[in-house]
């Protein structure tokens, strides 16, 4: 009997904690919603579930400021950023870890140790760069300059992916006479899909959370991306900010980040840990 | 196409045929990686080159051209000014503390997401939230919650009467840096949380069922097993982490902007290089940052030991 009360005790406790877990991680966000739901004076009440909810922070968001033409900025800079380093990733990862060559190791380790870079430690030579190209106020200046913290990411997870693939798959191909060209397009593409999602997905977050880079090299208000324009959003004096229209901004930008990861929740995980654990 | 498969195959094993085709595997290798490397030596290698050199010159950010070379003045005068040591000092507190803490708490949820119950799947789902939350957004949202008037983390402290009077959190010194560590424990447990955890799942079983059979108890089977087991992936995701808080930009520049209380090493090289266009100088302070980070990263490999196996 008492060890049966012991157990459901200790049962209950376990509850009782992940009751906290998920309410330390759930609630800033949930009063996130909450407060950008209140318009007016009811943003000064104390109210854990709006009791007169209202839209206006919402279209004051887009009125006040280019905040639609942001979102298209970060769609932008994020899709392209995707794109040009898993192109460049798959064909690197196809020779790194399937093609046995003098200077593999080297490079790998290269890769990885510009992945530790700290970005402020590139920013002066970057905005030089930048500036030479004519792509200040660009916003491809954003896309190449985020080839430093995307690239060695996906080369590092797609490098592991393709080694674990089996040897067969290749060795026809080649025996076939294909060329390596087609063997990365025709043979390893086509299984490569789940891989590319998640580390596509990674690098798209990687890219769209970016805020360094986009506040130095981008100064109009139409140029700048989602986190900038989040950071600055400023009200009629510097000291009153209007938080209704950031907190509506911030749910904005978050909710679909949240879908995408709840949908990709288990390969994001072995993403993550590939890129760092295994690594 | 089986009976010309086998024909080829038999050939492969003769040696000139084969050498002939892996030298030129080996040409295509470098044809495909050649792209990459390109991107990369652009966008990092070059852009560091520079930055260590504008460290050595007074370069100014309304014309880069006309740098003189100055030796090494700009770590001189850096090494001596008090701002500096006190970014240093302020990075250095953040990363132990919010490090130390991500870890003790990331390592409870990762044991509570190891252990089989119903809704595991909603916890998992619950904890991923504040890492696909962008670290700009999370700054404005806590910095809403910290407001000092109407703040609901000073109503709720006061509702609890551990408060008597509403902190200003951000803006008061001796809570600037606290609250920054906050937030940045919340945004990066999950994270910590979910390395830990495949660590974790990793750990051999039988130990734990010859534990269970011994009759040990849990606390010492975590001391005695799961600690040392899981001390490799530990330190890995450790130094991990303390990489990241040490080139801390984004959530300290939204919450609390230049402000000296909270200023990190990578605010203070910016404030420089841009705010007060002294690229020389502020290259020097991130050229600074990146030997420390370099230090580190040298016993990242180290502890990884990557490329080993080959």
């Amino acid at each position: 009997m008492n060890r049966k009360l012991k157990k459901t005790l200790g049962t209950l406790a376990f509850y009782v904690l992940l009751v906290i877990i998920v309410l330390y991680t759930v609630f800033p966000f949930y009063w996130a919603i909450v407060s950008s739901l209140k318009s007016g004076s009811e943003l000064f009440k104390i109210e854990f579930w709006p009791s007169k909810p209202a839209w206006d922070n919402y279209l004051a968001v887009f009125r006040q400021q280019p905040f639609g033409r942001n979102i298209l900025n970060s769609v932008f800079v994020a899709s392209s950023t995707v794109i040009l380093s898993l192109s460049l990733a798959v064909a690197a990862a196809y020779a790194l870890g399937r093609i046995n060559f003098t200077g593999r190791t080297p490079l790998l380790f290269t890769i990885l140790g510009v992945s530790m870079f700290p970005q402020i430690a590139v920013l002066s030579g970057m905005f030089e760069l930048v500036r030479a190209l004519g792509l200040y106020n660009n916003l491809l200046a954003l896309t190449l300059s985020y080839m430093i913290f995307t690239l060695p990411f996906t080369v590092w997870v797609l490098t592991t992916f393709m080694r674990e693939l089996p040897k067969e798959l290749e060795e026809a191909a080649v025996v076939d006479g294909a060329k390596p060209f087609t063997i990365v397009t025709k043979v390893f593409m086509p299984l490569m899909g789940p891989a590319l999602a998640t580390t596509g997905l990674l690098a798209f977050i990687a890219a769209w959370n970016e805020f360094l880079f986009a506040l130095t090299f981008t100064l109009s208000g139409d140029m700048r991306t989602v986190p900038v324009a989040i950071a600055l959003i400023s009200g009629a004096s510097s000291y009153e900010l209007p938080w209704g229209n950031i907190m509506a901004a911030s749910v904005i930008v978050t909710v679909p980040l949240i879908v995408l990861v709840l949908i990709f929740q288990r390969r994001i995980v072995s993403g993550l840990t590939a890129g760092a654990v295994k690594g | 196409m089986s009976t010309a498969t086998v024909a080829v195959a038999a050939q492969l094993q003769e040696k000139p045929v084969k050498s002939r085709l892996t030298r030129q595997r080996i040409r295509y290798a470098w044809l495909f990686v050649t792209p990459m490397l390109v991107v990369l030596a652009l966008v990092a290698g070059w852009p560091l080159f520079r930055t260590i050199w504008f460290s050595f010159t007074d370069a100014n950010l309304s014309d880069l051209q006309v740098a003189e070379f100055v030796g090494f003045d700009n770590y001189v005068y850096l090494l001596s000014d008090p701002e500096w040591w006190n970014a240093v000092w302020n990075t250095v507190k953040f990363a132990a503390i919010s490090v130390t803490l991500e870890t003790i708490l990331g390592l409870g949820i990762a044991l509570a997401l190891d252990a089989h119950f119903r809704g595991r799947g909603l916890l998992r789902a619950a904890v991923l939230i504040p890492w696909a939350i962008p670290t700009v957004v999370s700054a404005q949202m806590w910095g809403w919650m910290f407001h000092d008037v109407f703040g609901v983390i000073n109503h709720m402290l006061m509702a609890l009467h551990l408060i008597s009077k509403p902190i200003a959190w951000t803006a008061s010194p001796d809570t600037a840096l606290v609250a920054v560590i906050i937030v940045d424990v919340w945004k990066t447990t999950p994270f910590m949380a979910l390395l830990l955890l495949a660590g974790l799942q990793m750990l051999p079983g039988e130990c734990y069922e010859s534990a269970k059979v011994d009759g040990i108890h849990p606390f010492k089977v975590f001391w005695k097993i799961t600690l040392p087991l899981l001390k490799p992936a530990l330190m890995v995701a450790v130094i991990f982490r303390v990489l990241d808080a040490m080139r801390i930009f984004d959530l300290i520049y939204v919450m609390s902007g230049n402000n000296k209380d909270t200023m990190s090493m990578s605010v203070y090289s910016r404030q420089q290089l841009v705010d007060f266009q002294d690229v020389g100088y502020g290259s020097a302070a991130a050229t600074l940052l990146f030997l420390i980070i370099a230090a580190f990263t040298v016993v990242y490999l180290t502890l990884s030991r990557v490329g080993r196996e080959d």
